[in-house]
């Protein structure tokens, strides 16, 4: 039975990416209609066979917008993770394979940035950087490194006493090269997890702070941005939010799925 | 009480660092804040005068000393965009932010405890997939989306909830109910969807312990081995639990109160920050960690005098 759950979670999860995925690849030759251009006189049409899944208030098609906006949460998520992922492996490597005061500093430090409620710290950050795509994602990379650095050092911490680094050690092998080329490919599978649940974050972090109009700008097309313009025609319009509201929870689903599968897989014992 | 000293310690220097992330994140602004928060119009005098408001020609460490002196005093400065103390601006729009989370935990605990138990009872029936999707899915849901579908499909139908505003509690109970429960339920939700799960768990887990054997094979009834004795073991770790929800309660409500147009501290802040009223901002966010890391610190020290066992972690 167990066995059977973790496959669906394999087989939804990644054939909900790859849908998504294959939207993003499709979206850069082609979208159905042009994604910017206006027609007004067909604002806020329902879905119809024209457009499926109707139109903007500018008379944009909505199914294209969706199409395009993929393209803006796998780049904000894929920039938000290597952000994250690279500082978070190196303050986290150091301060496990080091120990001692840089330990505490660094992971003190780690703490007190968890300590803010996450959208919190992400919108005190996006005040000081300003909006726009490549802010935001430096804004959530930031947000993602503590929890990316408190995996590596608990790996670390393990994996120092082995004997394959005591034996590096002995033979004279530079610190930086056990850390990140003897320790870090035995702790990878951890850091892969949190790193997945950490691009799902960062997508739904993205779509919150541009529905609250300080994350991606127009005329870049973002999930949360459309929700944002939806809710003043939610009302009389109520299936313009369907579509981009059915993408982000589709998608940060399918992470999830998929990453709760990655864990049970690279790591047998765990069972919750 | 070695515990709870060390404990202490670690939540006054939580405290310190966070002031110190917030003060000092404003001061890697690219360019002069003044003139950010000016705009390109204002002329050499404006700027000057404003800096020398914000006390930005004296020394960071000055500067940083007195932010914090602040804190504690309740002067954090003025706002510059409603020329008022940030801490009037604050308490003005605290209860509005207080109701809706308050709200919002009570429904929680309300829903996700005995959902959690009889999830739990019936084991066998619901299956661990289907109940791990429930929450994948609590998990996946943007609030901001599930606050509209609440107004489309209960907002819209059921007449006693208003979609949008706030009527204060002192202008009308029923009137402050009809705009806040429906944010209330749209912050709940989702954690309702996680957490019952955890409940279910954590009484699982209870349930094969000796003890349970003993009393059941004594032939006390089910009721009152599962309300009796497992419950009060089980809920030792669902407090934490519980504990753990205020950060993700608080920060669900600062945006779905932009869902529902309640004038409470999210708006403040999002509007404070498109205004570039950065001591606002500040002040908000300030306020908002340490209520959050203060309310996790007692529930710690609550853990440790339920369960003495944690102190020698």
């Amino acid at each position: 039975m167990r066995k059977y759950a973790k496959n669906i979670n394999l087989i939804l999860g990644s054939l909900i990416l790859f849908v998504f995925l294959g939207m993003m690849v499709v979206s850069f030759f082609y979208t159905p209609y042009d994604v910017n251009s206006m027609d007004i006189p067909n604002k806020l049409q329902e879905p119809s066979s024209k457009h499926i899944f109707g139109t903007d208030e500018f008379g944009r098609d909505i199914f294209s917008r969706i199409l395009k906006g993929s393209q803006t949460a796998f780049i904000v998520g894929a920039l938000t993770v290597t952000i994250g992922v690279f500082f978070g492996v190196l303050i986290g490597g150091i301060a496990g394979y080091v120990g001692g005061w840089i330990d505490e500093i660094f992971m003190r430090f780690m703490d007190a940035l968890m300590a803010f409620p996450g959208i919190i710290l992400a919108l005190m950050l996006v005040a000081v950087f300003g909006p726009g795509i490549i802010n935001t994602s430096i804004a959530l990379g930031i947000i993602a490194i503590p929890s990316i650095a408190r995996v590596t050092r608990s790996g670390f911490v393990q994996q120092k006493e082995a004997e394959y680094v005591t034996a590096s050690k002995l033979i004279g092998v530079q610190s930086y090269k056990i850390m990140f080329k003897h320790i870090l490919p035995n702790i990878s599978s951890q850091i892969i997890v949190a790193a997945s649940i950490a691009f799902a974050i960062a997508m739904l972090a993205e779509a919150a702070l541009s529905y609250l109009g300080l994350g991606v700008q127009p005329p870049d097309p973002s999930w949360g941005r459309m929700l944002k313009d939806a809710q003043a025609y939610l009302i009389a319009s109520p299936w313009y939010t369907y579509a981009p509201g059915g993408a982000i929870t589709l998608l940060v689903l399918g992470l999830y799925l998929l990453s709760n599968a990655i864990r049970d897989m690279m790591d047998p014992r765990s069972n919750s | 009480m070695f515990y709870i000293i060390r404990r202490l310690l670690l939540l006054v220097v939580t405290i310190a660092l966070v002031s110190i992330i917030t003060f000092a994140v404003f001061q890697i602004l690219p360019g002069d804040p003044v003139r950010t928060m000016l705009g390109t119009e204002a002329d050499e005098t404006q700027i000057e005068s404003l800096r020398n408001e914000l006390g930005l020609n004296r020394p960071l460490h000055e500067q940083y000393v007195d932010w914090i002196k602040g804190l504690f005093t309740g002067d954090l400065g003025n706002s510059i965009r409603f020329s008022m103390p940030v801490s009037t601006l604050l308490m003005e729009r605290l209860p509005v932010t207080l109701s809706v989370a308050s709200m919002a935990l009570i429904i929680v605990v309300l829903v996700a405890l005995p959902l959690g138990i009889f999830v739990a009872k019936r084991q066998k029936k619901f299956s661990d997939v289907v109940l791990s999707s429930v929450t994948q899915l609590g998990m996946a849901i943007p609030s901001f989306w599930l606050g509209m579908i609440l107004i489309l499909y209960i907002g819209m139908n059921v007449d006693f909830f208003k979609i949008s505003g706030y009527i204060p509690w002192s202008e009308s109970i029923k009137g402050a109910l009809s705009t806040l429960i429906l944010p209330a339920l749209t912050i709940a939700i989702p954690q309702i969807a996680v957490k019952f799960r955890y409940v279910r768990t954590s009484i699982l887990e209870q349930m094969q312990l000796d003890y349970v054997r003993t009393i059941r094979s004594k032939g006390l009834p089910e009721k009152i081995v599962v309300y009796k004795h497992i419950l009060k073991n089980a809920l030792i770790p669902i407090l934490t639990i519980f504990g753990l929800i205020t950060a993700e309660v608080v920060a669900g409500t600062i945006i779905v109160e932009q869902v529902f147009a309640l004038p409470g501290i999210g708006q403040l802040l999002i509007t404070s920050i498109s205004y570039r009223d950065f001591p606002l901002v500040q002040g908000i966010v300030m306020y908002i960690t340490i209520t959050v890391v203060f309310i996790n610190f007692v529930v710690d020290i609550l853990y440790s005098v339920i369960d003495p066992r944690i102190r020698l972690r």
